[in-house]
């Protein structure tokens, strides 16, 4: 069973990369709505997901974060990617099978997946 | 309505968030003599005067300015009182907001408690400045954790929202809690 002092060790190797941490300029946020419609239409293991992948991929540059209700309950879990000096994309009815991609081909290429916008959902 | 107690903890707790607590404590008891699980979640937050807590358990009612409607204290008080138990909210303006929801544990219209560590990591990744304190009791059987005692030992400087860190209380709660449940999370 894992025991707190396992963090001694995270401790350790993070002082080691710290100086390269501190450098990562551009943060990229993953914003995903907790409100009680959120939460309801399965905002958390969505979140687990994106938590996942990201530790999975070793991506540091990524910040999570939470919204509250924006009026749109319907076609939430919603999750919006801003990447710096590029338009907010609005990904909608997310599930986690969807994280994946997104991560794979946003977060890390740069090219939203046009089929999960809110974009592709009002056609 | 929510599937699992474990997400009307997660919704609750996002009230104590909104009205800036900075110190969280979630409590959970099993007891099987007595066919009891209580839920209480306590906060430090701004509180709310004795009007507005007179009509919370109203859906129509919301601290909110940008909707009339709020749901979630309905949806945790009902979970409560259609499994034969009740709930209780109590606050005081600059002391905080205290949340207690009692079940009858064996009731068929119970919800699971399903994904407590899951509840906890996701509040600790969004908002890893905050104090997150949880004690979960089954029977006999005591499981603590505080992010104090985590921020203790990573020492200063070291965000819990780092994915390494995480990573590591996700693992840590699931283990824990699974241990504490013989194997199997109701």
């Amino acid at each position: 069973m894992k025991s707190l002092e396992e963090l001694a060790a995270i401790r350790d190797k993070m002082k080691n990369n710290a100086a390269v941490r501190e450098s990562d300029g551009d943060e990229i946020r993953i914003v995903v709505g907790m409100a009680t419609c959120g939460i309801a239409a399965g905002a958390r293991p969505v979140l687990n997901a994106i938590m996942e992948e990201l530790e999975k991929r070793d991506i540091k540059n990524v910040t999570v974060a939470q919204t509250g209700c924006i009026g749109m309950c319907k076609l939430e879990p919603i999750v919006d990617v801003y990447i710096p000096g590029k338009e907010k994309v609005s990904y909608v009815l997310m599930k986690p099978e969807k994280v994946g991609r997104i991560i794979a081909e946003h977060v890390v290429n740069g090219r939203p997946v046009l089929e999960y916008t809110i974009g592709a959902y009002e056609k | 309505m929510m599937e699992e107690l474990s997400l009307n903890i997660l919704d609750i707790v996002q009230n104590s968030i909104e009205a800036e607590g900075t110190k969280i404590e979630i409590g959970i008891e099993e007891d099987d003599a007595a066919d009891r699980m209580v839920i209480r979640i306590k906060d430090n937050g701004r509180g709310m005067s004795p009007q507005l807590l007179a009509q919370v358990e109203d859906p129509f009612v919301t601290g909110r300015t940008t909707r009339k409607v709020g749901l979630g204290i309905s949806f945790f008080k009902e979970a409560a009182e259609t499994a034969g138990g009740s709930f209780h909210i109590g606050s005081q303006l600059g002391k905080g907001t205290w949340v207690t929801a009692e079940f009858q544990k064996s009731h068929i219209d119970r919800q699971p408690l399903g994904d407590v560590a899951g509840t906890l990591t996701s509040l600790i990744l969004l908002n890893p400045d905050i104090d997150f304190f949880l004690n979960y009791r089954v029977n006999d059987d005591t499981f603590d954790f505080s992010t104090e005692e985590i921020r203790e030992q990573l020492g200063g400087g070291i965000k819990l929202s780092h994915p390494d860190v995480i990573s590591f209380i996700s693992e840590y709660l699931s283990e824990h809690l699974r241990a504490l449940n013989g194997g199997v999370g109701i």
